[in-house]
C-alpha cells in the first residue's frame, strides 16, 4: 500500500530554502475517522493540496458470502453492514427479496416497518451529529446525543432482544409484533423528543465557535452533489431537493405528511443541521403511524420455509440516515442468490472527500468528514 | 419514456424492455459511451450503481441512471468478454462513476478504459486474484456446510 | 525503564529472593483500578464500545478511560472484525503499547471470526492468531455490562503480574502462552 511521494527538485521560498509538501497520514486508527478509515494528505504548509482516501480495512467479502446463504440467512449480515442503522439496511435487503420473489407484506407490517426505520433514522442521526460535535472538540454534544440513542435503543430492545444487530426485518414481514405497552413507549418518547432536539439544537449548532468552524467549510454546490452521486443529507444539504421518500415513495410513506429538510449553502453546517432537523420530521411520522396503526398479521401467510425466487434480477431501495441505499439481487431459480450487491450511499458521499476538503487546513478535514457521516461498513462491506 | 429513448434503439441497437417499475437497455458494449452521452442529455443526470455479474461465460455490466426530472429509472446493461474483460469508462459522463468502477476492477478484473485512477479500492494492493469472480479459488476461504 | 520496574530489578537480584507480596500487591491494586484503555474499534462493537464509555454504563467509574494514544494506554480492546488489511496495524500499534499491557477481544469476530468464519477472504479468524489475547468477550455485539465485566475480571490478571521480572504466579506456571513478542503481523 505505498503511495509513491515524488520527487522533484526542490523549490525555494521567498528566504531561499526549500519548500515540499508534507505528506501526513491520518488513520486507520484515529479517533475522528468515524471507523476505519485513512487518508493520505499532502500539505502545503497547512493547507491541504491533495487528500488520498484508502479504504478497504473493513472489507469482510459480505457480497461474496452472500451467494452461499439463503435468503433469510442474509438477514444479519445485512445488520453489519451499516451497523449505526441496522433496521433500515435489514429493509432495503427485504423489499428486494420481496420484490424478486413477489411477496406481498401485510399493512401491520409495514406500519412496523416505518417505525422502526424512523426511530432508527434518529438513532443514527444522533450518532452522526455526536460524533461530529466530538471530533471538533464538543464533547458534551455527544454525550448528549447518546442519551436520545439510549432511549431509542432501549425500546429497540424491548422490541426484539437486541441493542445494535436487530435482524428485526425478514422477507415478508417482520420478526416479532410489538409488545404490550411498547407504542406508548414510543409516544412517551416522541413527545420530549423534540424539547430534546431544540436543546441539542442550541447547545451546538448556537455556538459561536461551532459556526466558525464550521460555516463556510467543505461546501458542496447542487451541480456537484449530484454528477457525483451524492444522496442523502449530503446532497440536501446542497439544495438538492431529492427524498426518496417524498419523490420515489415506497412502503405507506405516501400516507404520511412530513417536510424535507433541505439547505441552503452546502456547507459543513448545512448537513448536519440538516440531520438534526430531520429528526423532527421523522418524529412526526412516526406519531402519525402510531394513530394509523391497523390490526393483523405482521408476517406475510403462506411464506415457505426456503424462498426460492424465480430466475431474475430485481433492484430496490430506501432512504437511509445516510442517502439512497439500494441492493441489486441476481436470483437463479435457487433458494441461494446468485449475485448480491449492495448500493451504499456512504460510499458514494465518502468519494467527494478527495474534492471537499482540497483548500482547508488538517483540523477542517475532521469537520469534512463528520459532515459527510461516513459508516465504514457499509463503505467497505 | 420511449419516444425520449428511441435514438438508442435505432442509432447504437439498444434494445428496451420494462422490468418493475424501470428502463432496461441493452446495449453492446462498444455503444456504451455514446449510450451514456445521449442518456445524460435526455434528462438522466445521476448514476446510482455501477456493477457487474458473472455469467459464466461473459460479465454483465449492470448500471442504474435516475433522472429527476423526468421522474425515471433506466438500467444500463451491457455484456462483455470473459477474456480480457474491458469496457469504458463513464467517469467523464458521471463522475460518480469514479469509485465505483474502481470497485469493479477489484473484485471483478474489468478493466476501464479511459479511467483517471485504476488501482484496487477495497482490497490491498499486492492481492491475487479478484475475489467475486465465480471461479476464484483462495486456500484461506472456509466453505460453509450445506445445511439446509 | 520505570523506577518502579527498576525497583523490583534491583529486588529480584538479591540473594535467597526478597518477598514482594504487599509491594506486588499495592501495585497491581493500584494498576488494576485504572487501567486506560486503547479503543480498537473497528466494526459495530465500537458502537458497544462508546455506549460502555457514555453516561448510561458509565466506564470512568471503574478507572478505565479511552486514550486514543497506544503509548499512554495499559488495554487494548479489539472491538470489531479483523481484516487482512488492517492485520498490520493492528499489530504496529500493540507494538506502540508500553509494558505491561493487556488484550481484551471483545465480540465474536475477534473471539474467533464470528459471523464472519465462513466463505470470507479476507477476514482474520480470530485475534489471537497475531496477539496474545487475555480477555475474551463472547457476544454479537456483547453488551456494555459485559465489556465492564471483562476490566473487573481482567483486575485479576493484572494481580497476577509482579515487579520483579522473571515471577511467575501459579497459573503462568499452568497455562504458558507464547510470548507476547515476535508476533507475525505479515
Amino acid at each position: 500500500m505505498s503511495l509513491e511521494v515524488e520527487s522533484r527538485t526542490p523549490v525555494l521560498g521567498e528566504d531561499g530554502l526549500p519548500i515540499e509538501e508534507l505528506v501526513v497520514n491520518v488513520g486507520p486508527s484515529h479517533p475522528s475517522t468515524h471507523g476505519v478509515g485513512r487518508f493520505i494528505v499532502h500539505l502545503d504548509g497547512d493547507v491541504i493540496v491533495r487528500c488520498d482516501p484508502v479504504i478497504g480495512y473493513l472489507h469482510r467479502g459480505i457480497e461474496k458470502m452472500a451467494e452461499n446463504r439463503t435468503y433469510l440467512q442474509i438477514v444479519p449480515l445485512t445488520d453489519r453492514l451499516d451497523y449505526v442503522g441496522s433496521m433500515y439496511a435489514n429493509w432495503a435487503y427485504c423489499r428486494t427479496v420481496e420484490r424478486l420473489a413477489g411477496i406481498r407484506v401485510p399493512e401491520r407490517a409495514e406500519y412496523l416497518r416505518v417505525i422502526v426505520c424512523e426511530l432508527q433514522r434518529i438513532a443514527s442521526h444522533m450518532m452522526g451529529i455526536g460524533a461530529a460535535a466530538a471530533d471538533t472538540g464538543a464533547f458534551s454534544m455527544f454525550l448528549y446525543t447518546f442519551d436520545v440513542r439510549e432511549r431509542i435503543i432501549e425500546l429497540f430492545e424491548s422490541l426484539c432482544g437486541s441493542r445494535l444487530t436487530y435482524n428485526y426485518v425478514r422477507p415478508g414481514g417482520v420478526s416479532f409484533d410489538a409488545p404490550e405497552g411498547w407504542f406508548e413507549g414510543v409516544s412517551a418518547f416522541t413527545e420530549n423528543v423534540d424539547a430534546q432536539l431544540a436543546e441539542l439544537d442550541s447547545l451546538f449548532f448556537g455556538n459561536v465557535i461551532t459556526r466558525g468552524r464550521l460555516k463556510g467549510v467543505a461546501v458542496l454546490s447542487a451541480e456537484d452533489a449530484v454528477a457525483w452521486g451524492a444522496s442523502g443529507p449530503v446532497a440536501r444539504g446542497s439544495g438538492v431537493n431529492w427524498d426518496l421518500r417524498k419523490h420515489d415513495p415506497y412502503s405507506i410513506y405516501p400516507r404520511m405528511e412530513f417536510d424535507v429538510v433541505v439547505g441552503d449553502n452546502g456547507d459543513a453546517y448545512d448537513r448536519d443541521r440538516c440531520r438534526l432537523f430531520e429528526c423532527y420530521e421523522s418524529a412526526k411520522i412516526i406519531d402519525q403511524c402510531i394513530a394509523q396503526m391497523p390490526g393483523g398479521s405482521f408476517k406475510a401467510e403462506g411464506l415457505p420455509r426456503l424462498i426460492a425466487p424465480p430466475a431474475g434480477d430485481a433492484y430496490d431501495h430506501i432512504e437511509s440516515a445516510r442517502g439512497s441505499l439500494g441492493v441489486y439481487l441476481v436470483s437463479d431459480g435457487s433458494p441461494r442468490p446468485y449475485r448480491m450487491k449492495v448500493r451504499s450511499p456512504a460510499f458514494c458521499n465518502l468519494a467527494l472527500t478527495s474534492r471537499l476538503a482540497v483548500g482547508h487546513t488538517l483540523p477542517d478535514l475532521v469537520v469534512v468528514l463528520g459532515s459527510l457521516d461516513p459508516v465504514f461498513g457499509e463503505i467497505d462491506r | 419514456m420511449a419516444h425520449h429513448l428511441s435514438r438508442l434503439s435505432t442509432d447504437l441497437g439498444a434494445r428496451i424492455s420494462e422490468r418493475f417499475d424501470a428502463v432496461v437497455i441493452e446495449i453492446p458494449a462498444e455503444n456504451l459511451l455514446r449510450a451514456a452521452y445521449e442518456l445524460r442529455e435526455i434528462g438522466f443526470d445521476r448514476l446510482g450503481m455501477v456493477t457487474a455479474v458473472d455469467l459464466g461465460e461473459d460479465f454483465e455490466m449492470v448500471y442504474r441512471v435516475t433522472s429527476r426530472s423526468l421522474s425515471s429509472n433506466a438500467f444500463v446493461k451491457c455484456r462483455i468478454g470473459r477474456v480480457d474483460p474491458t469496457v469504458s469508462s463513464l467517469c467523464e459522463v458521471w463522475p460518480a462513476a469514479n469509485w465505483q468502477e474502481r470497485e469493479v476492477w477489484d473484485l471483478f478484473g474489468i478493466d476501464f478504459a479511459g479511467h483517471p485512477d485504476m488501482r484496487r479500492i477495497l482490497l490491498p494492493e499486492e492481492w491475487p486474484g479478484w475475489p467475486l469472480r465465480k471461479d476464484y479459488d483462495d486456500p484461506n476461504v472456509i466453505r460453509r456446510p450445506d445445511y439446509i | 525503564m520505570a523506577l518502579v520496574d527498576r525497583i523490583g530489578a534491583a529486588l529480584g537480584r538479591t540473594p535467597g529472593g526478597l518477598i514482594l507480596t504487599s509491594v506486588d500487591a499495592l501495585v497491581d491494586w493500584s494498576r488494576g483500578q485504572s487501567l486506560w484503555a486503547f479503543p480498537m474499534g473497528t466494526a459495530c462493537c465500537a458502537m458497544e464500545l462508546i455506549a460502555a464509555s457514555f453516561s448510561k454504563f458509565d466506564f470512568d467509574r471503574l478507572g478505565t478511560f479511552p486514550r486514543p494514544d497506544p503509548r499512554h494506554t495499559d488495554v487494548m480492546i479489539l472491538a470489531g472484525t479483523i481484516t487482512e488489511k488492517m492485520k498490520p496495524a493492528v499489530r504496529r500499534l500493540y507494538d506502540q503499547m508500553p509494558d505491561p499491557k493487556w488484550v481484551v477481544a471483545m465480540g465474536n469476530c475477534t473471539v474467533s471470526g464470528g459471523i464472519f468464519y465462513y466463505d470470507t477472504y479476507s477476514v482474520v479468524r480470530g485475534a489471537d492468531t497475531f496477539l496474545p489475547v487475555d480477555v475474551y468477550i463472547a457476544g454479537c455485539p456483547p453488551r456494555p455490562e459485559s465489556l465492564q465485566d471483562a476490566i473487573v475480571q481482567l483486575r485479576e490478571l493484572v494481580k497476577e503480574e509482579s515487579i520483579a521480572p522473571g515471577r511467575r504466579s501459579e497459573r503462568q506456571v499452568a497455562l504458558p502462552r507464547p510470548p507476547a513478542e515476535g508476533g507475525d503481523p505479515e
